[in-house]
């Protein structure tokens, strides 16, 4: 029996309850559900319980009250069954109550699948009605309200970036040539290109904290100059800068 | 009416929820229930062979037309939405809801083994399931049934369009012949 007991995979968190448990130890045995060896199945069903008290898990109470009524079954199973039958009829078989309750819940849960399978609605199949938003390709992370930023969250998302770029990167002196008027064309021509841009697309792979000032001194012009608006979905969301006219 | 077919039509495709044969056919007052259905077969039909993006179908009482699901991953790309996906737990809950209504929550838990509080709540929010009453025994527990809208979701024509749960005939007679074993 040991060694039959010990091997177990942990896959404790598939489990829908101590019925859905029982089904898988049922499955996993290869045992015909109407005919239950109890004295097996409780055996690895307090083995299951064991690990998951081992692994500090939430014990539902369930579990214990399926637990008990295993053992329940299992002395009932132990008792002779008498000769002569009770005048009442058959004496019943201490499993039957389970079985018709482990069956009635194999079908629900075979129903439940079969209903996960149908082409649901927003899933596999659509309806006209629905509404798009207008930036196609970027729909994607896009799909929120967007809301009009202050300047605030600008320097927060500056600030953002700077404690990002490594520290021993801002000891180097870097000659290299360059100006606001630059960036700020550059940023214009990105942006009649691509329609939108977060401050960090924006930047790009380029990331030192020259170009993250000038870029962040660029957008803030052209704020100013109403050449561009910037955008975000939510308090402390992406903040999109979009061309103020459109090309 | 000659063209009735293309008003069906349009019709279908200006309504926002199914369209129900009966609020059809009060729109074209003067037309017979058993034309305008006819013209709604030659319809579908008419989608389907023509091999269309889109199929009129019937669910949850009415017919809509609705893209097919063959090619829900184009369209899913347009969209941009991720698909809200119910847990096992809550499709577990719900098929039982389906199948028994009206049910109570203690009814469900029999049958589940666990608590079904969360998975319920769930399925209440997003709006799959209703409260349809409260049942008169103590307590006055509250009885679920499903909306329209799991008909919708779940692309059902009604609730007899669920399929026949497969085991539970066969407990039944599995019942009869352990007594008989027994006996």
């Amino acid at each position: 029996m040991d060694n039959e007991t010990t091997n177990y995979a942990i896959k404790l968190d598939i489990f829908e309850g101590p019925l859905d448990l029982l089904l898988y130890l049922i499955k996993k045995n290869e045992i015909d559900i109407y005919n239950i060896p109890v004295a097996l199945i409780t055996e690895q069903y307090l083995q299951y319980l064991k690990i998951i008290k081992s692994l500090n898990l939430d014990l539902a109470g369930e579990y214990l009250v399926m637990a008990s009524t295993l053992i329940h079954i299992k002395s009932r199973m132990l008792l002779p069954v008498p000769e002569e039958p009770s005048e009442e009829g058959a004496e019943e078989d201490p499993r039957a109550e389970l079985i018709k309750q482990l069956l009635e819940y194999q079908s629900f849960k075979e129903a439940a699948a079969d209903l996960g399978k149908r082409p649901l609605l927003e899933r596999d199949v659509f309806t006209r009605s629905a509404p798009i938003t207008d930036e196609v390709d970027k729909s994607a992370e896009n799909d929120d309200e967007l809301m009009e930023v202050s300047i605030f969250e600008l320097i927060e998302a500056f600030h953002r970036l700077v404690s990002r770029i490594d520290k021993k990167d801002l000891l180097e002196i870097d000659m290299e040539k360059m100006s606001i008027t630059d960036i700020i064309n550059d940023v214009m021509e990105r942006l009649t290109r691509e329609k939108n841009l977060t401050f960090e697309e924006l930047l790009g792979e380029r990331i030192d904290r020259r170009r993250i000032i000038y870029t962040f001194l660029a957008i803030l012009e052209l704020i100013k100059l109403k050449m561009v608006k910037a955008y975000q979905t939510s308090a402390f969301g992406v903040i999109r800068i979009f061309p103020a006219v459109e090309s | 009416m000659e063209n009735i077919k293309a008003i069906i039509e349009a019709l279908i495709l200006a309504a926002e929820a199914p369209l129900a044969l009966d609020k059809i056919c009060v729109v074209l007052d003067e037309a017979e229930k058993t034309e305008v259905k006819n013209a709604l077969d030659r319809l579908i039909t008419e989608y389907d062979e023509r091999q269309s993006g889109i199929c009129l179908q019937e669910v949850a009482g009415g017919f809509q037309f609705r893209t097919r699901s063959e090619l829900s991953c184009w369209v899913k790309k347009l969209k941009g939405t991720k698909p809200a996906s119910l847990s096992p737990a809550a499709l577990e809950t719900l098929a039982i809801v389906a199948y028994r209504q009206p049910i109570v929550k203690m009814e469900i838990e029999s049958i589940r083994g666990v608590d079904v509080s969360a998975p319920l709540r769930g399925l209440l929010d997003k709006k799959l399931i209703r409260i349809v009453g409260r049942k008169d025994v103590p307590g006055k527990p509250i009885i679920y049934g499903t909306t329209k809208k799991f008909l919708e979701v779940f692309n059902l024509k009604d609730l007899s369009e669920l399929p026949n749960l497969r085991e539970l005939k066969e407990l039944n007679e599995q019942q009869e012949t352990i007594q008989e074993f027994y006996e």
